[in-house]
């Protein structure tokens, strides 16, 4: 069990309203990202459904009940926080087993739940450490940890990899990946990161300004972004967009076409420029392109591309993978 | 930075401050221990005898070294647990967003600012004084009859007036250190289903105990040598009643002019304040290390 729905929630500090009349499905076993640039509303959401935050109107139901107005430990929720928020004057046993003891759970059965987690998550011969003698990778798994005991009906992750360097961020996001496989349990996760949002969300909620720009699976934003703001958004490196006579051709008020769907040729193309700075990574090479009277339109090419700085090329969009925006941003 | 050539140069040029302060601390202590071995009158200066240990012997086996020294150890105790339990309250109440927390910060802060003698007078005039005081004013309103503070309770009235005067920094520095409690912790905790208390006991508490350290050491320093308060309100009395160490040191040298005896009891007090530091440092200095 482990089903969320929000019902024209809205939070407004003050006189700002953080988050517009907002409706959302989180089903059961799910694994949803709200992602969106900093500010958005995203993390507030989350302590909206954490209970962490007071809603100022709307209704938010856990497993078809009303639980608006239910403290937060008794959502059945579990969280995990940025800062890991690990208590540092405790072991890494008594952290994972605090909403245990909390839970008036008896001894033995909280060392049964604890030595479980840890053995889970490879944690079992830090058990009597502080946080304070772990490294970052070690306190997100306790954080984890904590999270997992009480066995919840939805975990709830607060940018829990911004903190990590990268390797050890696509390590622990493979891990997490692999958690929600085992457990099965609701998962919503909240991140700025449109890559770890790709990788691991059955479902993402793009979030702007407060509001749901769009909710769909990963490929669904990918292919079918409902907004201009969601196009530039998913996808890396970032949609191209180009404006103007261009854009009219094709019946449009702005066109975008994916660095990745761009042929490159000596001449005839539609765009041709200079290429500015030419990034090679071995296995893609992204050139940055600029042509005359417009930005510079990023291109991804193949790893064995010659090209370098002062080079001039050509440039095709697929017609087929180009997207049409009308004058408001929205998809046509 | 750290060559040897730089390391000797700052030591060189450290000296002057180091000896300065070791002579500030050696010539005064040198001459204290030099005159507790001397039969020094002050009514009678023809006699500056070697006097041996019999000043040490004089002072530890006078009975009101043992009242003086329970004394001290009641005082210390007493403002130690008002200050840090009373603090620690406070503390919480003023991190309320109260309207007009401004205002009521500095209200609080103010007794810190008021002198030892004037605080005591006005605490033995003002309030504790058995005719004209408000507490005997608020008793015989109630029909009761006015308590002699300073007469039937001296110590604990001093008590009550020091741990006034301090209560206000034990609740600053806990203040600070409740200010730097981490939010997603508390957050993290009201998941985990921890109610206030528990929040309290196991998160805010721990937290604040290297605060609390800090607190209890430097209000120990201080309130070893209490000593304005004791002298304009009981002076001592009624007999060694409210007597502490820094009182009796003072009572011998000065009010019986006996020199010789009086640097006995400092040096003995020196001692003794020692030996209260190390128990301290053994007891709480481990909340010190990071």
């Amino acid at each position: 069990m482990g089903s969320i729905t929000l019902k024209q929630i809205t939070k407004s500090f003050g006189a700002t309203e953080v988050i517009q009349p907002l409706d959302l499905e989180i089903s059961d076993g799910e694994f949803v990202v709200f992602v969106g640039p900093s500010g958005c509303g995203k993390s507030t959401l989350l302590r909206l459904i954490a209970g962490l935050e007071d809603v100022t109107s709307g209704m938010i139901e856990i497993n078809g009940v009303d639980a608006t107005q239910t403290p937060p430990a008794k959502r059945g929720l579990a969280m995990v926080f940025q800062s890991y928020a690990l208590y540092p004057h405790m072991s890494v046993r008594k952290n994972i087993a605090f909403p245990l003891k909390m839970a008036k759970l008896p001894l033995q059965d909280r060392d049964a739940k604890v030595e479980a987690a840890a053995a889970v998550l490879n944690l079992t011969d830090y058990l009597d450490r502080r946080p304070g003698q772990l490294s970052g990778g070690q306190r997100q798994r306790v954080a984890i940890g904590r999270a997992i005991v009480r066995e919840p009906d939805a975990f709830l992750f607060d940018e829990p990899l911004s903190n990590l360097d990268a390797a050890l961020r696509v390590n622990m996001r493979l891990e997490i990946s692999e958690l929600h496989q085992t457990l099965k349990t609701t998962m919503i996760y909240v991140t700025h990161d449109q890559v770890e949002a790709m990788t691991m969300a059955d479902k993402i909620v793009v979030l702007q300004a407060g509001r749901i720009e769009q909710v769909g699976s990963p490929l669904e934003l990918y292919h079918k972004p409902a907004n201009q703001f969601v196009a530039g958004f998913i996808g890396s490196p970032k949609m191209n967009f180009v404006t103007g006579a261009h854009a009219q051709k094709h019946g449009a008020e702005t066109i975008g076409f994916r660095p990745e769907h761009i042929a490159i040729s000596q001449s005839g193309g539609t765009f041709n420029g200079i290429v500015g700075v030419s990034e090679h990574l071995g296995s893609d090479t992204f050139l940055r392109v600029n042509v005359e009277g417009m930005d510079s339109i990023t291109v991804r090419a193949d790893g064995e591309v010659a090209l370098r700085h002062g080079d001039s090329v050509s440039l095709t969009p697929a017609p087929d993978k180009i997207y049409r925006f009308d004058k408001s941003g929205n998809a046509l | 930075m750290a060559t040897t050539h730089s390391r000797v140069a700052a030591r060189f040029m450290l000296s002057p401050a180091v000896l300065l302060l070791l002579a500030w601390m050696i010539v005064p202590l040198s001459m204290t221990i030099y005159f507790s071995f001397l039969r020094y009158n002050l009514l009678n200066p023809a006699i500056d005898a070697w006097a041996g240990w019999s000043n040490y012997e004089y002072f530890l086996t006078d009975p009101a070294f043992f009242a003086a020294l329970t004394n001290t150890l009641l005082l210390v105790g007493g403002v130690l647990l008002i200050t840090i339990i009373g603090g620690t309250l406070l503390a919480l109440l003023l991190d309320q967003p109260i309207w007009g927390q401004g205002i009521v910060r500095i209200l609080v802060l103010a007794p810190f600012f008021v002198m030892p003698t004037v605080s005591a007078l006005v605490w033995k005039n003002m309030f504790m004084n058995p005719v004209n005081g408000l507490f005997a004013h608020a008793a015989k309103a109630l029909g009761l009859q006015p308590f002699d503070f300073l007469a039937h309770a001296p110590l604990f009235s001093i008590i009550l007036i020091v741990a006034w005067q301090w209560l206000p920094f034990a609740a600053l520095i806990l203040l600070t250190a409740l200010q730097s409690m981490d939010q997603e912790q508390m957050d993290a905790s009201e998941m985990d289903g921890a109610g206030p208390f528990s929040r309290f006991f196991y998160l805010v508490l721990p937290h604040l105990s290297r605060a609390i350290t800090v607190v209890v050491l430097i209000q120990t320093i201080f309130l070893l040598s209490i000593f304005a308060e004791i002298l304009v309100t009981t002076n001592g009395g009624p007999g060694y009643a409210s007597t502490n160490i820094t009182y009796l040191v003072y009572a011998q040298s000065l009010l019986q002019f006996d020199v010789g005896g009086g640097s006995a009891g400092g040096i003995i007090a020196v001692i003794l304040a020692n030996i209260v530091a190390i128990f301290l440092m053994r007891m709480i200095g481990k909340n010190l290390e990071a």
